[in-house]
């Protein structure tokens, strides 16, 4: 070895250091992962109960575009199908699957934890016990005063702070303090929801159906509920993209290249909440995709985060998308819940992935 | 010049006081090396110069007051090789290395063609070129040692604290490790503060040593005036014998008792 590095610095080997570089299929992935989003939202238009041909579908796109003339032949109700039906729903769950992915993504790598999905600091028990709540004392507002995605939001958000603010008064900067007040605050507020649930049996059904997770209420009033947070959420999380890389080198080696670790890790956190916590609250509790998501992705395309996020962003909405339309189509015309679908088409995918591939991590 | 001036350092830790007092400086393309028993606060040091650890007293680095630069300011002058650097498996050696050029962008900035360049002839330099596209995980033990280093000479920092950089590797590999390190000390001219446990290797590659114990200097000087039999006995517990070879190399063995 130490007669070999004394090779000459050459232009040659430098240039064969670069070509050797594995940036190159970033942009092929990326293709690749639009290419996957936008097939998942022509099958979640088309696919349903009304059959709507996909030409029908362009044609009444490009008639909403001033000036090119188009002029649709979808009659008023397929229209309607489409556009006040369908497409929001589609939409919204592009929206939730990408955040979802996203917060688990960054999650694992904030905490270097492979298991961590986006629900680790107690949001989803939060959400639940807000949901919760909310649909036993106030049944009326719940549901039809939009107050349940509120109630849900903000209880996700109290239980992060909490647990957030436990962890981190301890003096070492270990992440694993911050997990075990995560897990603590879930087991603390899950009891108050059970406590609340087993009081008002009555809502058993509702509050059950809610935690299972669905897109069927989703309308456009869903997704400008959602959209502001998702956008703020996955601007700071994709920003972070590079420093999320350092951050997978822990703690000390991540401060020692300059990192200001608690800061960072606040920051990631507090978008990735911000984004869960809003896809829980007009969804439900979706689990496995935050985890299913970025491991499919680090298996295939690499573990950076560079290819990670805006991947996990794009793959992670698509593949939502194509759960919902398994969820609204199994039984139809009764709808399956969405979380159930994600679990049992994801773990047997996920098996098979991890038997056959090298590594995860 | 003087790289790095420690003026009567501390650390607790938990309560326990890890370095009491500390003083001693490092000139500009000086290899010192910190030798000590286990326990004596040798990485507690290194952590404590890398601002990774809440101390007292003064740390200048460069002349100036490492408290007083920000974050990536003292990154961008001293590079740390931790004893079990974190290697994410799946992550590319010419990944890793690249990681290197942090503290010298924004926070969310990204690396220009010269950044690229950098981590690539720290990969040439350090003959990792073939590995560039390989995943962590598939390298060996002496490979490993040398993406850590590459990563800290992407990072151009002109100080470079290497804490048991032997340790995880085979008496050839560390030869070979601790061979590179000088050799990249005298083409940058890089300041080296190393803590290190093999004595004989401790003593062939440094300039000087500073011997401590339970926190604080005992010895500090040139190799012969450090490496003992008594001072090493004495402090390590140990029963030794500090031989020189007839190139002037030391070696320190340890004798069995009685």
């Amino acid at each position: 070895m130490a007669q070999a590095a004394k090779l000459p610095l050459t232009d040659t080997a430098r240039a064969d250091a670069r070509r050797r570089r594995a940036h190159g299929s970033t942009w092929i992935w990326m293709g690749g992962g639009v290419a996957f989003a936008l097939a998942a939202v022509l099958v979640g238009i088309t696919v349903g109960p009304v059959s709507i041909d996909v030409g029908g579908i362009v044609e009444s796109a490009a008639s909403h575009i001033p000036f090119l003339g188009v002029r649709s032949h979808l009659s008023a109700t397929d229209s309607a199908v489409v556009w006040e039906l369908r497409l929001p729903r589609v939409v919204l769950g592009l929206l939730v699957g990408a955040m979802l992915s996203c917060a688990g993504a960054t999650y694992q790598g904030v905490f270097r934890n492979p298991l961590v999905d986006p629900y680790l600091l107690g949001v989803a028990a939060g959400a639940g016990l807000g949901a919760t709540m909310m649909i036993a004392y106030a049944p009326g507002q719940a549901f039809d005063g939009d107050l349940l995605p509120v109630a849900a939001f903000a209880g996700g958000a109290v239980a992060v702070v909490i647990a957030y603010t436990i962890g981190s008064t301890s003096r070492s900067r270990a992440s694993a303090t911050l997990v075990l007040a995560g897990v603590t605050v879930t087991a603390f507020l899950t009891s108050i929801q059970t406590f609340v649930q087993q009081q008002h049996s009555d809502t058993l059904q509702a509050v059950y159906s809610w935690i299972l997770g669905s897109l069927d209420t989703a309308g456009w009033h869903d997704v400008l509920l959602i959209l502001p947070y998702a956008a703020v959420s996955a601007i700071v999380l994709l920003l972070h993209r590079r420093v999320l890389d350092v951050m997978t080198l822990g703690d000390d080696e991540a401060a020692a290249l300059g990192v200001n670790v608690g800061r960072t890790r606040l920051l990631l956190v507090a978008a990735a909440t911000i984004g869960t916590a809003a896809a829980v609250a007009v969804a439900g509790l979706i689990g496995f995709i935050g985890i299913i998501v970025p491991h499919f992705i680090r298996l295939v395309a690499g573990s950076s985060y560079r290819i990670v996020l805006p991947l996990s962003l794009l793959v992670g909405g698509g593949f939502l998308v194509l759960c919902d339309v398994l969820a609204r189509t199994v039984v139809a015309p009764a709808e399956l819940p969405i979380g159930v679908v994600t679990a049992f088409f994801g773990a047997p995918f996920f098996a098979v992935l991890l038997r056959t591939s090298r590594s995860v991590g | 010049m003087t790289a790095l001036a420690l003026r009567d350092l501390s650390v607790e830790l938990g309560g326990s006081r890890i370095l009491d007092g500390v003083s001693s400086s490092v000139e500009a393309g000086e290899w010192v090396t910190v030798i000590g028993p286990n326990g004596a606060g040798k990485s507690t040091l290194l952590r404590a110069i890398a601002g990774l650890i809440t101390r007292k007293g003064a740390v200048e680095i460069r002349g100036d007051e490492s408290a007083a630069l920000g974050r990536s300011e003292l990154a961008r002058r001293v590079a740390l090789v931790p004893q079990l650097p974190e290697l994410p498996p799946s992550m590319t050696v010419a990944e890793y290395v690249l990681l290197g050029r942090t503290p010298h962008l924004g926070y969310f900035g990204r690396e220009s063609g010269q950044d690229l360049e950098i981590a690539d002839a720290a990969l040439v330099r350090l003959d990792l070129v073939e590995f560039a596209a390989r995943r962590l995980a598939t390298l060996s033990g002496g490979e490993r040692q040398r993406a850590v280093l590459a990563r800290a000479l992407a990072q151009q920092a002109p100080i470079l604290l290497l804490d048991e950089p032997t340790n995880a590797l085979d008496v050839g590999r560390g030869q070979q490790a601790l061979e590179l390190v000088d050799q990249l000390r005298r083409e940058a001219g890089l300041t080296v503060l190393a803590a290190m446990h093999d004595l004989t290797l401790a003593g062939q590659y440094a300039d000087r040593l500073l011997l401590l114990d339970r926190g604080r200097i005992v010895a500090a000087g040139g190799v012969p005036d450090v490496l003992t039999d008594e001072l090493i006995g004495r402090h390590y517990g140990a029963s030794v014998r500090v031989l020189w070879d007839e190139n002037g190399h030391v070696v320190v063995v340890p004798v069995r008792h009685g």
